[in-house]
């Protein structure tokens, strides 16, 4: 019924192998900052959170993993149906076809990831149309499905994204990014700039979408709160090096580096 | 079904002058399948440290920690993950989750992760919340409003949702009333019989002598420095 349906036969098919290999993934600019040698494993159904304050390389390193930013040196090896592509060293046009259809990226900004004078269910509906679908009718519905999973009522399918809350915003991205069935999603500081009740019921949304989907995420955020309750892996970043990595509570409760300990000390516990 | 060989911890203060902090060492402990194994000692004696070394909570420096065949201590985070979704229950003292999600669903999470089908995971959870005296109108709210009893409740539903061959009971009758303590008695009992290896902290002495098998004093674990 729903587009991510053809995946799941893929998925169980699959022999134990990372969805994504990353190996000494590099990228330094002028003024010394980026990020340097980072290599990591991500299985499929894991959500791997990418903490680190301003500047600490976060960003940079998942503009690299998307293909967004071209690195220096390493690479980014992604299980394309049981063939491992090196998705650095790929020809654009694959690439591009790869982040149009198994990978999507969540804007921490709505307005990067949305068309603003295209209607709620065109936003969604375009999507489609890009992998292939034609028929009209179908498109609609399958729209208006993913508008209900994302929790906006159907009626506002032809309002425009401008007319809608920044947390509307945000669940219409989202629901534009999945309604496709990616495999692999990025996101940048997904719940940034929302009032915390609006963060919740994205948080809540995401981790039932990723359960239901069996999708593996990429998250960069500077909150530990978030990656608490929706990571499963954690890496923390600082001067462009992964300093410190393993299960998400296990980081949190129990920091080995100076600067987690620092960083998980100076948040208020409510 | 829990193997604990030689373990030590400590912990290293980077930010208050490096200051080391030894807290545990020597620790040994083996459970079977179908017991129960208080672990005793002092507030500060390293009772909830050593539950949370188990559960991968916290790194150990030193030893080893066999859970279900899997080296706690060495092993990878995706083990861990698998090890705590299909074999190693923990029912903590806090409840913690989403907010916004309906405590039916809190409860039936495990199972879902499971792969149960949400029909079967749903009636579970159902029971569980009805045994555990939670009333009905509740289910479809998020449990963060609830009393502390309550949530607390809830949480141990969550934890006896799935039949767990391990698990870690920190404190699961504090605080409860006598309906309720029964009831909770009553699920460890029952999980005892179905086989599981339980390791509990329990301040309550009445219930200890109940359901746990013998006791461990985790003193004799504690590093002189740190006693």
């Amino acid at each position: 019924m729903t587009a991510h349906d053809p995946h799941i036969g893929a998925m169980t098919a699959a022999i134990d192998m990372p969805l994504l290999s990353v190996g000494g993934l590099t990228k330094t600019y002028g003024s010394g900052r980026g990020c340097a040698n980072v290599s990591f494993d991500l299985w499929p159904g894991e959500v791997l959170g990418i903490v680190g304050e301003s500047g600490s390389g976060k960003s940079t390193l998942l503009g690299c993993l998307a293909g967004h930013i071209r690195p220096d040196a390493g690479r980014v090896v992604y299980d394309l149906d049981g063939h491992a592509r090196d998705t650095v060293s790929m020809a654009e046009p694959d690439r591009r076809r790869l982040s149009r259809t198994e990978w999507t990226f969540v804007h921490q900004n709505p307005r990067d990831g949305l068309r603003m004078g295209v209607s709620a269910g065109g936003n969604v509906g375009e999507r489609l149309m890009a992998v292939g679908a034609r028929n009209y009718g179908a498109i609609r519905e399958t729209a208006t499905d993913w508008l209900e999973r994302v929790e906006i009522a159907a009626d506002r399918i032809d309002d425009r994204p401008r007319a809608f809350s920044g947390g509307m915003q945000q669940r219409l991205q989202i629901a534009r990014n999945l309604v496709t069935g990616p495999r692999l999603v990025f996101m940048d500081e997904p719940t940034g700039g929302l009032d915390v009740s609006v963060q919740a019921r994205l948080l809540d949304l995401l981790r039932g979408l990723v359960r239901d989907m069996g999708l593996s995420v990429i998250i960069v955020t500077h909150d530990l709160a978030v990656v608490r309750l929706l990571a499963d892996r954690l890496m923390v970043m600082k001067d462009g090096r992964v300093i410190e990595e393993g299960l998400t509570d296990q980081v949190l409760d129990d920091p080995q580096a100076a600067y987690t300990q620092l960083l998980v000390s100076s948040v208020l516990q409510v | 079904m829990i193997e604990i060989e030689n373990l030590s911890k400590h912990f290293t203060l980077h930010n208050q002058g490096g200051a080391v902090i030894p807290v545990m060492a020597g620790a040994e402990l083996q459970v079977s399948p179908g017991e129960c194994v208080a672990l005793t000692g002092q507030s500060g004696a390293g009772k909830s440290t050593l539950m949370r070394m188990i559960y991968g909570n916290y790194l150990s420096a030193g030893g080893t920690i066999r859970v279900n065949g899997t080296d706690i201590t060495r092993a990878t985070p995706r083990e861990i993950i698998r090890l705590r979704r299909e074999a190693l229950g923990y029912v903590s003292q806090f409840l913690r989750v989403v907010p916004r999600v309906p405590t039916r669903a809190v409860v039936a999470e495990p199972l879902l992760a499971l792969g149960t089908d949400t029909a079967t995971a749903y009636a579970r959870a159902e029971e569980l919340l009805a045994m555990l005296n939670i009333p009905e109108p509740l289910w479809s709210l998020s449990p963060t409003t609830f009393s502390g009893g309550e949530q607390q409740r809830v949480n141990i539903a969550r934890g006896f949702a799935h039949q767990y061959p391990a698990m870690l009971l920190d404190e699961p009758t504090a605080s409860l009333d006598v309906n309720n303590r029964e009831v909770v008695l009553t699920l460890i009992q029952k999980a005892k019989a179905q086989g599981a290896a339980i390791i509990g902290i329990f301040h309550d002495e009445a219930a200890r002598a109940r359901v746990c098998d013998r006791e461990v004093d985790v003193t004799r674990f504690t590093p002189a420095q740190a006693a």
